[in-house]
């Protein structure tokens, strides 16, 4: 990546702030927060504001992106720190508020780090210029003899360094440097990127002091649950709440409007119960009669709507890809392989249920929440409130995961609407599990089929494919029943293989739920049934998997999907700086395979399988080893997992991010199902949703990660796509039965 | 009424409904907030406190049913932070999100007072009823098993 793209000087203020502190500020040279920082005039725009540096040597960097598990909350102030030249002993983090002047804090899509760590570099780059400006002033000498490392500037001929603290007030007084007059350091001179600094908030979450949503103190707080339609866009049509006033402890019943058509971030609606603890208010909504009225989703089945979907692929779609004439080579086939998979609605289920403190009181709301998206969340608060958004301050505590449910704000907003009832008490919104569990964003269901033809010899003459999911776009504009582009190009419509025809169709399928995202989206099931098709091709040519993998991916290249009419976003980036590379791709393959073993006998119950995908503009692959008992039990002794993901910036990280998602793979693969009747969603708790638990997660996981100094790409994701069609090849190796519908534990494994 | 001790203190809870679970005793009452609230059905584990020294989910655990009894919370594992398996969970960096790590950390701590030698399988089976939702599995049972070294 460039590193003298623009940073505009007028984009630099230094100031005061505090006890006189050297205030710098960076713009990023992204597409979104370049327009909101080019000012319209000029000159009358106000920076971002990332660093602080005190006299007394504190150093404080703002982080702007929400903290949900995966370190980006350490990771992206280590990057400034390290670029300074701070000790990250003397670094104290500072959560931003939700405020459109940081760009974009929508902490989603797997971008935190491709978005903002040029940004970091150039803060932290452009501080340590100024400290040693300032430095070589006072000495009397040349700038470039002095270097800002460990707290301090130094100066080439030994001399006693310069601390941070003492050199503030004259920094402060210099103007900003030019981009092109900065310089970063080469990784040797790096002291934190590429090694990692320990979590910042590791000591207070093992203490039990961090604070979550939930967490936040407030005097005089009032709790409030709410009973919502069990049906999207049903509403109250009766209402009985006699003995939820008299439970002991609850102070007010507060009915919620219900909002028409396309559910988008507004709440559901329903009733709450408010109370003075969690507990009374719990008490008082099982004591509600509500008699719900009719939605357009009444007659929703999940089991029918699987079939529909299935239906769907048997038809010709709408053709999103297209190269050579797949029916030309169909008709010379000598053999057809065909396939179908079906995958469930899956719920985010983060450990923290969605929460919100909200105090809206003078025309102003203060609102603490977990949130990915605490721009949406003051959007959308100051509409339903409205009030004007810079009335609305959003502050992010941690989160107890997000996965894409965090990044929707309608929780938050409940909060608000409840204390502005309330008169303007601090409420303190509790989402039970169950309620998560019923109202989510859910992870579309979809069918996806696929059909191969083969010559005499086996070679591979035509590949269709057929995807068929409700779109995310439903949830915005009612009646939408295709994919879009954008939910295609994530493992469907950018195959990376090499097929002489290809051609890939999206077919209709309703959506009756509130549809969102989940950690990798569409790549979920699209990466599912393509790793899985794949494998059974590589049976049906007699073929090893790994090393017909290989070779469908075809010769290294860039692959030009633009070509084959593909509208293709690339995750949002360039295919300059992230282009499209099979080398890559096939790299990760090989380096799984050698550090997994691939390759080794295994006796019949125990087999390895292997699927590779490209997502958030990384490769990842994978290796599951599973060993199944006669009686079909499931065990699941090693997995191995390699990415590359261009510059490592924080390794431990990296890995901890793939551990993470080889579990949250395996747990969607193995149980992972939402299924609905009535409109409504029947699954309520843990025991029915289930998640994996450490009795069955791998014996082993095994990360790998490739060394590079290409620019970064996601982490948070792509390791989950290539974990549920890895394990469902490697269950086909030891069993050999072919599971095509998920979850896994609905099918008998056993074998004699 | 209820009287109980908690994290070594006497309490006295005479404003209480006696049903209600003590998590939300703790929680709300008390604003010993360290425990955390993930299921409500004894499911989850985030919610996990020690009960005269067991563990002990607390969501689903009335506290008119305590009186006498004492209950240990994260704020009383250990004085300044530093029980041993604190120190390992530092160590290997096993947080992500960090919102189910205080119930697997007290259900470790059990574990641990009570055998200070557990095999893998052990551990895994032990904290089975602690859901980590985002995977941090492999790096419980490494922090674990070294805390478990410093102990013998
Ligand atoms: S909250 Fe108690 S076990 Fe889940
Ligand atoms: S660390 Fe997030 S749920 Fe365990």
């Amino acid at each position: 990546m460039s590193t003298t793209s623009s940073v505009s000087r007028r984009a630099f203020l230094s100031g005061l702030i505090g006890a006189g502190g050297l205030l710098l500020a960076a713009p990023a040279s992204g597409g979104t927060l370049r327009k909101l920082l080019r000012p319209a005039d000029g000159e009358s725009f106000e920076p971002s504001l990332w660093l602080a540096i005190q006299p007394d040597g504190l150093v404080r960097i703002v982080t702007h992106r929400s903290e949900m598990g995966t370190g980006i909350r350490t990771t992206l102030p280590m990057v400034l720190a390290d670029e300074l030249g701070a000790d990250w002993e003397r670094v104290e983090l500072s959560q931003a508020l939700g405020d459109a002047r940081f760009g974009d804090q929508n902490t989603d899509g797997s971008r935190s780090i491709r978005q903002f760590y040029e940004p970091m570099r150039r803060a932290g780059a452009a501080a340590r210029l100024m400290l040693e400006q300032a430095a070589a002033a006072q000495w009397g000498v040349p700038t470039r003899d002095c270097t800002a490392r460990d707290h301090a500037v130094h100066h080439s001929d030994g001399r006693d360094a310069l601390p941070f603290g003492e050199l503030v007030a004259a920094a402060a007084a210099l103007s900003v440097p030019a981009d092109d007059a900065l310089r970063f350091r080469s990784p040797s001179e790096r002291r934190y990127v590429g090694k990692g600094v320990p979590s910042y908030d590791t000591a207070d979450i093992v203490r039990g002091t961090a604070r979550f949503g939930l967490d936040v103190p407030a005097k005089g707080a009032l709790t409030a649950v709410i009973a919502r339609p069990p049906v999207v866009g049903a509403s109250v049509a009766a209402l009985n709440d006699d003995d939820a006033r008299d439970v002991e402890g609850v102070i007010d019943v507060i009915q919620l409007d219900t909002p028409r058509g396309a559910p988008g971030f507004a709440p559901l609606g329903g009733v709450a119960v408010v109370a003075g603890d969690t507990w009374s208010a719990m008490q008082g909504r099982a004591a509600l009669e509500i008699e719900w009225g009719a939605s357009p989703h009444d007659a929703f089945d999940s089991a029918a709507d699987r079939d529909a979907r299935l239906e769907s692929v048997r038809q010709p779609g709408v053709v999103v890809r297209q190269k050579g004439d797949v029916n030309v080579a169909f008709a010379e086939a000598a053999r057809r392989v065909s396939a179908e998979y079906s995958v469930p609605y899956l719920a985010h289920a983060s450990m923290e249920p969605p929460c919100a403190l909200a105090i809206v009181k003078d025309g102003a709301a203060e609102i603490w929440a977990p949130t990915q998206n605490p721009q949406a969340a003051q959007g959308m608060v100051a509409g339903a409130l409205r009030i004007a958004p810079d009335r609305v301050s959003i502050h992010v505590t941690l989160l107890g995961g997000g996965f894409g449910r965090k990044s929707k704000p309608d929780f938050v907003v409940e909060a608000a609407l409840l204390s502005q009832r309330m008169g303007g008490r601090p409420v303190r919104l509790v989402w039970s599990r169950e309620d998560d569990i019923r109202h989510d964003y859910y992870h579309a269901a979809a069918a996806v089929a696929f059909e191969a033809g083969l010559d005499a010899q086996g070679e591979l003459l035509a590949l269709r494919g057929r995807t068929a999911f409700p779109s995310i776009s439903s949830t915005f504009s009612a009646g939408v029943d295709q994919g879009s582009s954008g939910e295609l190009a994530q493992s469907f419509s950018d195959l990376p293989y090499n097929v002489p025809a290809l051609q890939l169709e999206v077919c209709k399928a309703e959506a009756h739920l509130r549809i969102g995202w989940l950690r990798s989206v569409c790549n979920i099931f699209h990466a599912f049934a393509a790793g899985c098709f794949v494998d059974e091709l590589a049976h049906a040519r007699s073929q090893d998997p790994v090393q017909h993998l290989l070779a469908l991916l075809g010769p290294d290249r860039h692959v030009d999907l633009l070509a084959e009419g593909v509208q293709y976003g690339n995750y949002g980036e360039s295919l300059d700086t992230h282009p499209f590379d099979v080398g890559r791709i096939k790299n990760v393959v090989r380096l799984v395979a050698q550090r997994s073993g691939w390759g080794g006998e295994l006796p019949r119950g125990r087999g390895r399988g292997v699927a590779v995908a490209r997502s958030f503009v990384a490769d990842a692959a994978v290796v599951v080893e599973v060993d199944i008992a006669k009686d079909g039990k499931l065990r699941i002794p090693r997995v191995d997992i390699a990415i590359d993901c261009g510059t490592v910036v924080n390794p431990d990280r990296v890995r901890a991010q793939l551990e993470g998602a080889v579990i949250f793979g395996l747990s969607l693969a193995l149980h992972g199902e939402i299924t609905a009747e009535n409109g409504a969603v029947v699954q309520s708790n843990v025991h029915e949703f289930k998640l994996l638990r450490m009795s069955e997660a791998p014996l082993q996981i095994h990360t790998h990660l490739v060394e590079s100094s290409a620019p970064p790409s996601g982490v948070g994701e792509p390791g989950v796509p290539p974990v549920a069609p890895a394990l469902l090849n490697a269950v086909f190796a030891a069993v050999g039965q072919r599971v095509r519908d998920l979850p896994l534990a609905r099918h008998d494994l056993s074998w004699t | 009424m209820v009287e109980l001790t908690i994290n070594g203190r006497e309490v006295v809870l005479d404003r209480v409904a006696p049903e209600t679970p003590l998590l939300w005793v703790l929680r709300d009452h008390l604003e010993l907030r360290g425990t955390k609230f993930g299921c409500g059905m004894a499911q989850c584990g985030a919610c996990t406190v020690h009960l005269d020294g067991r563990a002990t989910r607390s969501c689903m655990l009335p506290v008119g049913s305590l009186a006498g009894r004492s209950v240990t919370t994260i704020e009383g594992l250990s004085s300044k932070g530093d029980h041993p398996l604190q120190k390992a969970w530092v160590e290997h960096d096993v947080p992500q999100c960090g919102y189910c790590q205080v119930g697997q950390l007290m259900s470790a701590a059990a574990l641990l007072a009570e055998n200070t030698s557990p095999t893998d399988s052990e551990v895994r089976t032990a904290m089975a009823g602690n859901i980590c939702r985002c995977g941090t599995y492999p790096r419980i049972l490494a922090a674990v098993q070294s805390a478990a070294e410093e102990l013998r």
